[in-house]
C-alpha cells in the first residue's frame, strides 16, 4: 500500500485562468476527429453512475447526419450525498461550458442546454452571468454555439437522461424505451449528447492536459481522477479529487472517523461496503463505478434507519411508469418495516431479496435497477441490524 | 386570479404555445403564486391547447410543482441520510414547536409551510434547509428558528 496520505489532485478546482476561454480557443482550432480521439485515448469515462466511454458517445453522435443535435449538461444531481456538481458550477463554471462548446464544436451541434435542478435555483443569475460572457467569446470567434439553462422542478430521475429529456419537452420525466439511445434520437427526436457536469469539466480538463498526462493517473480500466462527495461520520466532509483505483480503506483512513463500520459508495443506488470488504474493494470502472457520493457510518449508526430511509426515497422518487419499480419499492419498504415490527417471519427477507433481483432485471430504467445494491448489500452485512 | 390570467397570457404571447414551456410556464406561477390552484391548471390548459388533466398530470409529477395550498415561505428540511446523521430531527421539532404545525402544513396567517425534501446535495455542511429558493447549512435548533423569525419580519 501507498503512503496513507492520498496525492492530492487539483485537475478539476485548480488551475482556473483569469484569461477566459483561452482552452477553447486552441481546442476551436483543432479538428473535431483529433479532439475525439484525444478524449478516447484518455479512457474517459462518464462521471455519473454509468460510465460510459465519453469520446466514444461523441464519436457516435458526430457520425448522425442531422441538421440540429444538442448538447445537454445533466445538472440534476440529486443522488443522495453527492454534492460536486454544484460546486464545479459554483466555482469553475467556464470548465463546464468549454466542455459543452467542444462537445457541440465535435459533433456539430448549434445548442446545449444545461438541465439545472430546482435545488440549485439559488446559482441561476451567477450561471447566467457566466454564459453572457460565455457568449460573448463564442460570437468573436465566430462560433455558432449557445448555451441555455433549463430549470427542473424536483425530480429525481430527471437525472435520467432520456426522462432529463422528456422533462425539457415538457411531459413528465418518465424514461424512454432504449434503444434508440439520444446520440441517434435524443432531444426532439435529434442527435443528442447528454453528460454529467463533471464529465464535460473533466474532458475540458483532459483538452488542456493531453491525455497522456491524465493517464498517468487512475489504473488501466479507470483512468484519471474523479470527485468524491464526502459526508457523514468523516473528520473532513467536503469534495475530495481522487485518483481512481484507490481502495476504500485508504479512503477510510484519511477521511473517516474512529470506527467505521460501513460506507455507503454512490448514494442510495450504490453499494454498501461493510469494513471486512475495505482492504479488496476498489473505486473505478473494475470495482465499484460511482458518481462519487460515500458517506461514512460508524459503530453508533443503524443500518435498518439507512436502509429505510433509503427505500423510502425509492418508493417517493420512483416515476410510477414501469409495475416493478412502482409496486416493488413499496413493497421493499412495507416488507423491511413488516419483518421488524415481527409481522412477517425473519425468512421473509429472502422473498424480499427474490423481489429485488426481479427488478433489477425487469425495471425500464436505472432507478428501479438499482434499488437492488442497497437492498441486497446492506441486509446481507448488516442482518442482524436489520431483522431485529 | 385576473393578475394569474395575464401572466398566462403574457408569457403564451411572448414565447408561444410550444409544449416546452409547460414547465417554465407553471414554475413562474409557482414562483408568483406559492403553488397551482384547480383553476389556475385549468387557464393554463386552455390557454396552452392542452388537456386539464394532462398539465395536471405533469405539474403533479414534480416535487416543486405544488398543487396544494401553500405559505409565502416554503420551509423545506433536508431528510437525506447525511443530514439525519447531523441531528436534523432536532431542528425539525424545533421549527414545529416555533411554528405549531406538523410537516406538510401552513402556518393559520399563511406565512409558512414546512416540509421535509430529499437530499438538497449540502451534505457536508449538513444539517440543510431551503426557504423558498435560499439555502441555509450547518443548522443548529437555535439557528433554524432564528433564521424563520427574521423571515416572520419580513
Amino acid at each position: 500500500m501507498e503512503s496513507q496520505s492520498q496525492k492530492r489532485i487539483e485537475l478539476i478546482f485548480g488551475h482556473y485562468s483569469p484569461s477566459k476561454y483561452q482552452v477553447l480557443e486552441k481546442t476551436l482550432q483543432r479538428h473535431p476527429e483529433e479532439i475525439i480521439s484525444e478524449l478516447m485515448d484518455s479512457g474517459l469515462k462518464g462521471r455519473g453512475n454509468v460510465g460510459f466511454p465519453t469520446g466514444m458517445k461523441w464519436k457516435f453522435a458526430r457520425r448522425e447526419e442531422s441538421a440540429t443535435k444538442y448538447v445537454i449538461c445533466n445538472a440534476n444531481e440529486s443522488e443522495t450525498g453527492t454534492f460536486k456538481d454544484r460546486e464545479i458550477l459554483e466555482r469553475v463554471p467556464r470548465k463546464v461550458l468549454s466542455g459543452m462548446a467542444a462537445c457541440g464544436y465535435c459533433i456539430g451541434a448549434k445548442k446545449g442546454i444545461i438541465y439545472l435542478r430546482h435545488e440549485y435555483g439559488y446559482m441561476k443569475e451567477h450561471l447566467q452571468n457566466e454564459l453572457d460572457a460565455f457568449h460573448e467569446f463564442v460570437r468573436k470567434n465566430n462560433f455558432d454555439f449557445s448555451i441555455d439553462i433549463f430549470m427542473g422542478s424536483g425530480s429525481y430521475v430527471s437525472g435520467e437522461e432520456s426522462a432529463l429529456i422528456e422533462s425539457i419537452e415538457g411531459y413528465r420525466a418518465e424514461p424512454r424505451n432504449k434503444p434508440p439511445f439520444p446520440v441517434v434520437s435524443g432531444l426532439y427526436g435529434c442527435p443528442t449528447v447528454v453528460n454529467n457536469v463533471e464529465t464535460f469539466a473533466t474532458a475540458q480538463v483532459i483538452l488542456r492536459i493531453g491525455a497522456e498526462e491524465f493517464l498517468k493517473l487512475g489504473t488501466a480500466f479507470s483512468s484519471g481522477s474523479k470527485l468524491f462527495s464526502i459526508s457523514g461520520d468523516t473528520i473532513n466532509p467536503g469534495i475530495h479529487e481522487l485518483e481512481l483505483g484507490t481502495t476504500i480503506e485508504e479512503v477510510v483512513n484519511e477521511f473517516g472517523d474512529k470506527n467505521i463500520k460501513s460506507v455507503q459508495v454512490g448514494g442510495a443506488s450504490g453499494y454498501c461496503i461493510p469494513q471486512r470488504l475495505f482492504t479488496e474493494t476498489v473505486i473505478g470502472y473494475e470495482g465499484l463505478t460511482t458518481g462519487g457520493s460515500m458517506i461514512f457510518f460508524n459503530n453508533s449508526r443503524s443500518m435498518y434507519k439507512v436502509l429505510h430511509e433509503y427505500l423510502r426515497f425509492f418508493a417517493e422518487e420512483s416515476c410510477g411508469l414501469c409495475t416493478p419499480c412502482r409496486i416493488g419499492t413499496q413493497q421493499l419498504l412495507l416488507g423491511i418495516e413488516a419483518v421488524k415490527r415481527g409481522e412477517k417471519p425473519v425468512a421473509y427477507v429472502e422473498v424480499l431479496k427474490k423481489l429485488a433481483l426481479n427488478m433489477k432485471t425487469s425495471s425500464k430504467c436505472g432507478l428501479g435497477q438499482s434499488v437492488a445494491n442497497p437492498f441486497i448489500s446492506i441486509l446481507e452485512n448488516f442482518k442482524e441490524e436489520i431483522l431485529y | 386570479m385576473q393578475e394569474i390570467k395575464s401572466l398566462i397570457q403574457d408569457y403564451i404571447k411572448q414565447h408561444g404555445t410550444a409544449r416546452s414551456n409547460l414547465l417554465p410556464l407553471l414554475q413562474e406561477i409557482v414562483q408568483q403564486e406559492n403553488y397551482l390552484s384547480e383553476d389556475t391548471l385549468v387557464d393554463v390548459a386552455q390557454t396552452m391547447h392542452l388537456s386539464a388533466s394532462e398539465v395536471y398530470g405533469t405539474a403533479s409529477f414534480y416535487n416543486y410543482l405544488d398543487t396544494v395550498p401553500r405559505g409565502k415561505y416554503v420551509i423545506r428540511l433536508c431528510r437525506n441520510i447525511s443530514c439525519m446523521m447531523q441531528s436534523q430531527a432536532e431542528i425539525l421539532s424545533a421549527l414545529s414547536l416555533f411554528l405549531k404545525i406538523k410537516v406538510g402544513e401552513t402556518t393559520t396567517d399563511k406565512k409558512f409551510t414546512l416540509l421535509q425534501v430529499n437530499c438538497l446535495g449540502w451534505c457536508h455542511k449538513s444539517p440543510a434547509m431551503m426557504i423558498n429558493n435560499e439555502v441555509f447549512t450547518e443548522l443548529t435548533p437555535q439557528k433554524a428558528v432564528q433564521i424563520i423569525k427574521e423571515y416572520k419580519e419580513k
